[in-house]
């Protein structure tokens, strides 16, 4: 699977449309997808889960600025992650499914929030692009 | 038996209550074949789907679109015997039209953006869960009588 420039660019777009409201976006990212895919709550026992949880907050945060740096680098995503991957595969080992639940309800946030940016090319260029950075961060797990 | 709460079936019925089948059925088949476009391979003989504006104007994918979302709403009306309700569709889908099971989950996740897009704040995180585990069981309902 390959991002066109056409992706790259409609990416790029979105994001930029998202513009500060990212944090926002991750955090209620994470919520969704707690509250959608149960299974996902095991990788944070650490965490208060709670609604309005500031840990949820802080790292929606973190979540979202990861991928705001891979859409700054969409040439390279998988050196813009580089460090994050090896996170991924020596300490969190997150199995690679939950990637793609993260992505949906990141696009779900995107629906629900900017419905008018998710037309349907920039609906499967997002998709992709989320898929690109699933596969970067899984691509050293073994 | 799939185990709905008294809530759960408030969230998928109030929602489905206004939803427009039609359009948000055309829709959510129209973003499947543009999104993944691999699912294109089921519907050679719909003419023109060689661009993303060439699907969503396709009037047949609009048609097939309403009907899917049609049969959607059957399952809703019978959210306690949903295998039930699908097994003959189950058969069809295995026998006659040879779909990967996957491709229900991949038009479900569609479904929901679509959902989620038409409905904003009103989609909260628990209506996006009762619906998500809607469309989870219409796939596993869809699958059950393959083999």
């Amino acid at each position: 699977m390959v991002l066109s420039a056409n992706d790259k660019t409609n990416v790029k777009t979105a994001f930029s449309k998202i513009g500060g409201q990212i944090d926002d976006y991750g955090a209620e990212t994470l919520e969704r997808m707690f509250a959608t895919y149960p299974q996902t709550k095991t990788y944070f026992p650490h965490f208060d889960l709670g609604k309005g949880s500031a840990q949820v907050k802080g790292h929606g945060k973190k979540v979202a600025a990861a991928l705001v740096e891979a859409a700054n680098h969409i040439d390279d995503i998988a050196g813009a992650l580089s460090k994050l991957s090896d996170l991924h595969a020596q300490k969190l080992r997150v199995d690679p499914v939950n990637f793609k639940l993260l992505g949906q309800c990141f696009l779900v946030v995107v629906a629900t929030r900017n419905p008018s940016v998710l037309t349907p090319e920039v609906h499967a260029s997002l998709d992709k692009f989320l898929c690109a950075v699933g596969t970067v961060l899984t691509a050293k797990y073994r | 038996m799939v185990n709905w709460t008294a809530e759960e079936k408030q969230l998928i019925t109030g929602l489905w209550g206004k939803v427009n089948v039609a359009e948000c059925g055309g829709e959510a088949l129209a973003r499947l074949l543009i999104v993944y476009p691999w699912t294109q391979r089921f519907f050679s003989n719909f003419g023109n789907l060689s661009s993303p504006t060439a699907i969503i104007g396709n009037p047949k994918v609009q048609a097939h679109g309403k009907k899917v979302l049609t049969s959607f709403g059957e399952a809703i009306k019978n959210l306690d015997s949903i295998k039930k309700c699908f097994a003959q569709l189950s058969k069809l889908h295995c026998d006659k039209l040879h779909v990967d099971p996957e491709n229900f989950r991949l038009l479900g996740d569609i479904l929901i953006i679509v959902l989620a897009a038409n409905y904003g704040k009103e989609f909260t995180p628990a209506c996006q869960a009762a619906w998500q585990k809607m469309v989870r069981v219409v796939a596993h309902a869809l699958a059950h009588e393959y083999h």
